[in-house]
């Protein structure tokens, strides 16, 4: 099911948190909504579920308005963040929820459960209250609830925001691995650009309840729209009107007519990779992303002047 | 040394002013004499006016228990003109006297009042007989069970309703399916103590339905009835009876409140 937002506002008081949005997503496509707190990326996912009315402009179900129909009439799967359960039901009954108000057959609904718990991987966990389950096992479950009644769309707010970071990594892959599988249109929220790239197909920036780019992960970060993309997806240094991505900076130890010089602050040893951090003549602060082998070879350490060279600059008109 | 000074002021404060007197209230019955506190329990009018506090009770609990979900539900979940107002308003039975109730409604009810005339024609008698003392009843004890939903229904939040909506539930299988079980314990609590507090109601009562012996005769009226009329061990016993009742909701009341924490 594709969806089409037209010329979507919103405002909560004072606040504009969506200022003539329009974005369309592909039927099957996995959609991420990034951007900065605030930015409208939620509003804008509840809306397309009906969960919030927009003060103006159409949503788009299939080609069809659905801008008034009730969020129980548009066919959408929602996961929360803090995943909404249902605390007085096991999981079992959170799961067919969804089944159960629809009136499927008894047994139609425990083997629809049963397969939704094997696909999350809660097999054992299946009459346990959520009180009785861990943040990661919480979400899983309310991700099959969603899918239970077979959603045209699955929209994600913020689905792994309250995890820690190994259960979120694994929730990702599970969550790309799922979207392969169905094809369902999925669209989720995330304040976390390399979650976004990491799973997205297409990925759609906001900033100030605008829409910023709409790009594949590739070309967000190779060729972003506008300061605000590129400052937001990926590190970015500002070098007078230029922007320079971390690693498209080279570290000499002797000046020539095209480097600046600049003061070593700090060397953080990220495994493979190693990052500098460095103060310039003009008291700016930048970083460069070195290998460990480059590291080694100009003998790096606090305090250290150096020249840094761009091997690659974006200047935005 | 200060924490045990802490607990014994607050068992202390309770021994003399709660404790205290209900014992007194024990020791009393036997001292007058079990037979003859036996004998006032088992008169026509006392059964009357039990029954009297009982159908009260029956008629005002329900109302007062759907009436309090639905203004929990209004003030928690709505936005409205006039929701502080209802909001304070729940609560003005807490600060008004019974007496004070009793007093408007005899007054609204009566022959000069708004209400009473036209009533009269119609051949209803609202005054000195059941309707007006349900409505004193009902009005004492209407902010308990919004009292005690209004701080579960925000403590759940409504995500769980709008999860319900979006897997397709409309708001009244979601009202049933999700947001009631939510409260279910605040609700018992507060029909609990609503109970308690209808079949304790005098002053407003008292008032309205002129104490009329074996008609309108409430089981509280028939306490001060019997003191009244001096006949002390009946009054006493009639009293221990309310008191056992009172002790009964409280075990009640501890046994369903740590339960809470575990759905």
């Amino acid at each position: 099911m594709s969806i089409q937002v037209r010329h979507v506002s919103k405002h909560f008081g004072n606040f504009q948190a969506l200022d003539d949005v329009s974005i369309d997503v592909a039927g099957g496509s996995l959609t991420a909504l990034l951007g900065p707190s605030g930015s409208g990326k939620s509003t804008l996912l509840r809306i397309i579920a009906g969960l919030e009315q927009p003060d103006s402009g159409e949503i788009f179900l299939s080609g069809e308005d659905a801008t008034a129909s009730p969020p129980q009439k548009r066919g959408v799967g929602f996961v929360f963040q803090h995943y909404a359960a249902f605390k007085h039901m096991t999981v079992r009954d959170n799961i067919a929820f969804g089944l159960k108000i629809r009136k499927r057959p008894a047994a139609e609904v425990r083997a629809r459960v049963d397969e939704l718990v094997a696909l999350v991987q809660l097999q054992g966990f299946a009459d346990r209250y959520p009180a009785q389950l861990s943040g990661g096992q919480r979400q899983r479950m309310a991700l099959a609830r969603a899918l239970a009644p077979e959603p045209e769309v699955l929209l994600l707010d913020e689905p792994f925001g309250a995890l820690d970071a190994r259960v979120r990594a694994e929730l990702r892959r599970w969550l790309r691995r799922l979207h392969e599988e169905t094809h369902t249109t999925t669209v989720f929220v995330t304040h976390d650009q390399e979650e976004a790239m990491e799973v997205a197909d297409s990925i759609v920036v906001m900033n100030k309840g605008r829409v910023e780019q709409v790009a594949g992960p590739r070309e967000l970060y190779d060729s972003p729209a506008n300061e605000f993309v590129m400052s937001f997806v990926g590190q970015a240094n500002r070098f007078g009107d230029a922007w320079v991505r971390p690693h498209d900076l080279e570290l000499v130890l002797e000046p020539n007519g095209s480097t600046r010089e600049a003061q070593v602050e700090r060397v953080v040893h990220l495994g493979f990779e190693v990052r500098c951090e460095l103060v310039r003549d003009d008291g700016e602060e930048f970083s460069v992303q070195l290998t460990r082998a480059q590291a080694t070879t100009l003998e790096l350490e606090r305090g250290q002047i150096v020249y840094a060279r761009p091997v690659k600059e974006t200047v935005f008109s | 040394m200060r924490r045990y000074s802490v607990r014994f002021v607050a068992l202390g404060y309770l021994l003399v002013v709660l404790l205290g007197p209900l014992s007194m209230l024990f020791w009393r019955v036997y001292a007058e004499g079990v037979g003859k506190a036996w004998t006032a329990l088992t008169d026509p009018d006392t059964g009357h006016a039990f029954k009297v506090t009982l159908e009260l009770a029956a008629i005002a609990v329900p109302l007062n228990t759907i009436f309090g979900i639905v203004v929990a539900l209004a003030i928690v979940r709505r936005r409205f003109p006039g929701k502080g107002l209802l909001n304070a308003f729940v609560d003005l039975p807490l600060a008004l006297s019974p007496v004070v109730v009793g007093l408007s409604l005899y007054l609204l009810y009566g022959r000069t009042g708004w209400f009473g005339p036209w009533f009269t024609q119609h051949g209803v008698q609202v005054l000195f007989a059941l309707p007006s003392m349900v409505l004193a009843t009902i009005f004492v004890s209407v902010p308990f069970v919004a009292r005690e939903v209004v701080p579960t229904l925000r403590e759940i939040g409504d995500e769980q309703e709008q999860a319900a909506h979006t897997l397709g539930a409309s708001g009244w299988q979601t009202f049933w399916r999700i947001t009631l079980p939510s409260i279910r314990w605040a609700v018992i609590y507060g029909v609990v103590v609503t109970t308690a507090r209808c079949l304790g109601e005098y002053g407003a009562v008292a008032i309205v339905s002129g104490s009329i012996q074996g008609k309108t005769e409430t089981a509280t009226l028939r306490v001060q009835e019997e003191f009244e009329n001096l006949n002390l061990a009946g009054s006493y016993g009639i009293s221990l009876v309310l008191a056992a009742i009172a002790i009964f909701v409280l075990v009640l009341m501890t046994r369903l409140r740590p339960r809470e924490g575990v759905s």
